[in-house]
């Protein structure tokens, strides 16, 4: 018999990733690719290697995509469900913890904070302004510092005593840290104050007004890093949990969703790996609002156009849907 | 004397109107782009608020086309807005831009205070006929600002995607092309017709209250048309600031306006007494009135850095809490980005539709 399996696929400003899932929930494969600023072809790559890690015979009954490259993802693959990111992490984790009542999630460029009551988002927010407690910010520092950024939580949690780093701005903590490591502080002592400036940051702008209350889960690629979930329980006082597939919550997120589709999936096939993806920008000159519209082929056939406001392409139009 | 002003929404169609009606030589400012933007950004102070940059360049390419005059409102009270007008002088002076400026700041008592403000403006017309022009501006106003406000709560049930849309670029092209009572009655009721005969969908949508910092809410080109954003989502959007709320109630002595003003400020008291600049207390009252009336959620928008409004925000989170309503905030720059936007909306509504499905047992199925 043919098993049936979901896929789900988010595509966020650092990682692209791809899960895959059984008619049961259970997870068949994960993969966690860097985007590299180009969508396209991590989109293609994760597509050609999860098909490596589902059954021969599987056939693909839904496809969800998220993040913030969602809408060129569902052009691609021809997904099913198209779903904002809150959405699709809130799903993922009520069903792998459930009870949970507080989701944090650092991403590359974004951080969110859920909060859920008896299994329900009642309120959320992202950050606005600055990318101080984001993921990319770390992978600056790391990279600055000369530290792969996977050993940047262990050698935080190595701290005796650690500084204190301003957290509020990327370039004041960026000086700041220069500043210590000119006078002498050892590397583990900045890296775990960079950890609890970032924690701070990310209480104080994202998730600032909200009741924070347990099961806490922790999850987005930067709760890989322990030194920076330790500084969490450290400011709440409470344990926080980081779920198994906590990098790729999203993608898993997506195939849930996908999940609750009734019709026949509309997904492409794993052909697209291969297929000549041209997404063209125009910027149309219909009115004075100058759209920027993106333009979407695939080997060589029109299937999607996005970004005009006025609706003249079809607004949000993804053929697959239509 | 070419005179311009800054782009905010509809007001600048009934202050185009104005101007041409008073017989000057009007230049209105060329569409907000993304380039009137940058050239406001560049020669803005870094941390002004986002409005003052779209006025520099706005003032620039309406230069560019020929302006030597820019009609500006000033302002009293906490808000900085009040100096904007200045500072925009001497930047404009600074960039060697012959341009005079022109600056009306809000009467304290009547209408008649403008007509000292407005003296040069007169343009030898008399008090009369003055008087009979404003008052056609501030009907246009009215009606545009009707047709805005009736497409925002009908967007959510129209039967065929962009109908909505459709009308108001209609409005826009007809109604807020007229320049005589006659014209401004017959396109209004044409207008009025294609709204009766739209198709909609029988359903009850969602309701989401707007609330914020007046130009963030009406302007569509700074605010990436976020209302039109959720009304495709099928929600219905109320918003609280319209022009002619604003021109009715401090120019003109209508009587109504100045209840419903009581009103808002009598709903903020229990958590805001004060005035704390620009629009911060509306956006406190109207959250309560909003929220008295059972809206299903709340959505704030302002510019990065507006102080009236962090006091604002700083403070929904009680009302939030106490009338068990959800309520985002949602913080706007120059950013063209739209895919921030996009997800916060989305996944505001999904949570609405949720609280909803609970609520009523029943579950949303997709427009």
């Amino acid at each position: 018999m043919q098993s049936k399996v979901y896929l789900g696929i988010d595509v966020g400003s650092v990682s692209t990733n791809v899960v895959a899932s059984n008619a049961s929930g259970e997870v068949l494969g994960t993969l966690y690719l860097k985007t590299q600023g180009q969508p396209i072809l991590a989109i293609q790559q994760g597509i050609k290697e999860i098909s490596a890690l589902i059954p021969q015979d599987a056939e693909i009954v839904g496809v969800g995509t998220t993040g913030s490259g969602r809408m060129l993802a569902a052009a691609i693959v021809g997904a099913d469900v198209v779903k904002n990111e809150i959405t699709a992490h809130a799903t993922a984790t009520l069903r792998c913890v459930p009870g949970t009542r507080t989701i944090l999630e650092i991403g590359g460029q974004d951080s969110k904070i859920i909060i859920l009551n008896h299994g329900v988002v009642t309120d959320f927010a992202m950050n606005t302004v600055c990318a101080a407690g984001t993921g990319s910010f770390l992978d600056r520092q790391a990279s600055r510092l000369g530290i792969p950024i996977e050993e940047l939580g262990q050698l935080a949690l190595n701290a005796k005593t650690p500084t204190r780093i301003a957290g509020r701005c990327a370039v004041f903590a960026e000086s700041d840290m220069v500043h210590k490591q000119q006078v002498g502080h050892s590397t583990s002592d900045i890296v775990a104050g960079l950890c609890e400036a970032l924690v701070r940051n990310y209480l104080n702008n994202v998730a600032k007004g909200k009741g924070i209350v347990s099961p806490v889960v922790f999850q987005g690629g930067v709760a890989a890093n322990v030194g920076i979930r330790r500084a969490f329980e450290e400011a709440l006082g409470l344990p926080v949990h980081v779920p198994e597939h906590y990098s790729v919550m999203g993608a898993l997120g997506a195939c849930y969703l996908a999940e609750q589709i009734k019709t026949v999936s509309t997904f492409r096939g794993f052909d697209v790996a291969d297929a000549d993806c041209q997404a063209t920008g125009v910027s149309c000159t219909g009115c004075g609002n100058n759209c920027e519209v993106v333009q979407f082929s695939l080997n060589g056939e029109i299937v999607a156009f996005w970004g005009d406001r006025c609706g003249k392409y079809g607004h949000n139009r993804v053929v697959a849907s239509n | 004397m070419r005179v311009t002003f800054p782009h905010m929404g509809t007001c600048s169609i009934a202050l185009q109107a104005l101007l041409e009606n008073l017989g000057l030589d009007v230049v209105p400012p060329p569409p907000i782009t993304g380039k009137t933007l940058a050239i406001g950004a560049q020669y803005s102070p870094e941390c002004v608020c986002l409005p003052f940059k779209v006025n520099i360049g706005n003032y620039i390419e309406a230069a560019e086309n020929g302006a030597d005059t820019v009609i500006m409102a000033g302002g009293i009270g906490p808000c900085r807005f009040g100096y904007y007008a200045e500072l925009q002088r001497e930047i404009l002076q600074d960039l060697g831009l012959n341009v005079n400026m022109l600056v009306l700041e809000p009467p304290l008592g009547m209408i008649t205070e403008i007509w000292h403000k407005l003296s040069p403006l007169a343009n030898g017309n008399s008090f009369a006929k003055v008087a009979e022009i404003f008052y056609f501006a501030w009907r246009l106003g009215k009606s545009l600002d009707h047709v805005e406000q009736t497409l925002n709560r009908l967007r959510a049930v129209e039967m065929l995607p962009g109908a909505c849309d459709r009308i108001w670029n209609d409005t826009l092209r007809t109604v807020g092309k007229t320049r005589t009572f006659r014209e401004l009655r017959e396109s209004a009721q044409h207008i009025d017709w294609m709204i009766k005969t739209l198709p909609i969908r029988q359903q009850k949508p969602l309701k989401v209250g707007v609330v914020g910092e007046i130009y963030m809410l009406l302007e569509p080109k700074v605010n990436l048309e976020f209302e039109k954003r959720l009304g495709r989502m099928g929600i219905e959007v109320h918003r609280s600031l319209y022009l002619s709320d604003w021109v009715c109630e401090h120019l003109l002595p209508e009587p109504r306006a100045k209840l419903h003003a009581r009103k808002v400020k009598r709903a903020a008291a229990p958590y805001l007494r004060g005035h704390v600049g620009g629009h911060g207390l509306e956006t406190i009252g109207h959250s309560v009135l909003y929220a008295n009336e059972g809206i299903d959620g709340i959505i704030q928008v302002l510019p990065l850095t507006c102080m009236p409004e962090i006091v604002a925000q700083s403070i929904l989170p009680r009302i939030s809490k106490d009338f068990s309503l959800p309520i985002m905030t949602l913080i706007l720059d120059e950013h063209s980005g739209e895919a921030g936007l996009q997800t916060r909306l989305e996944a505001f509504v999904d949570m609405l539709h949720t609280r909803q499905a609970i609520a009523t047992g029943v579950e949303h199925r997709a427009k």
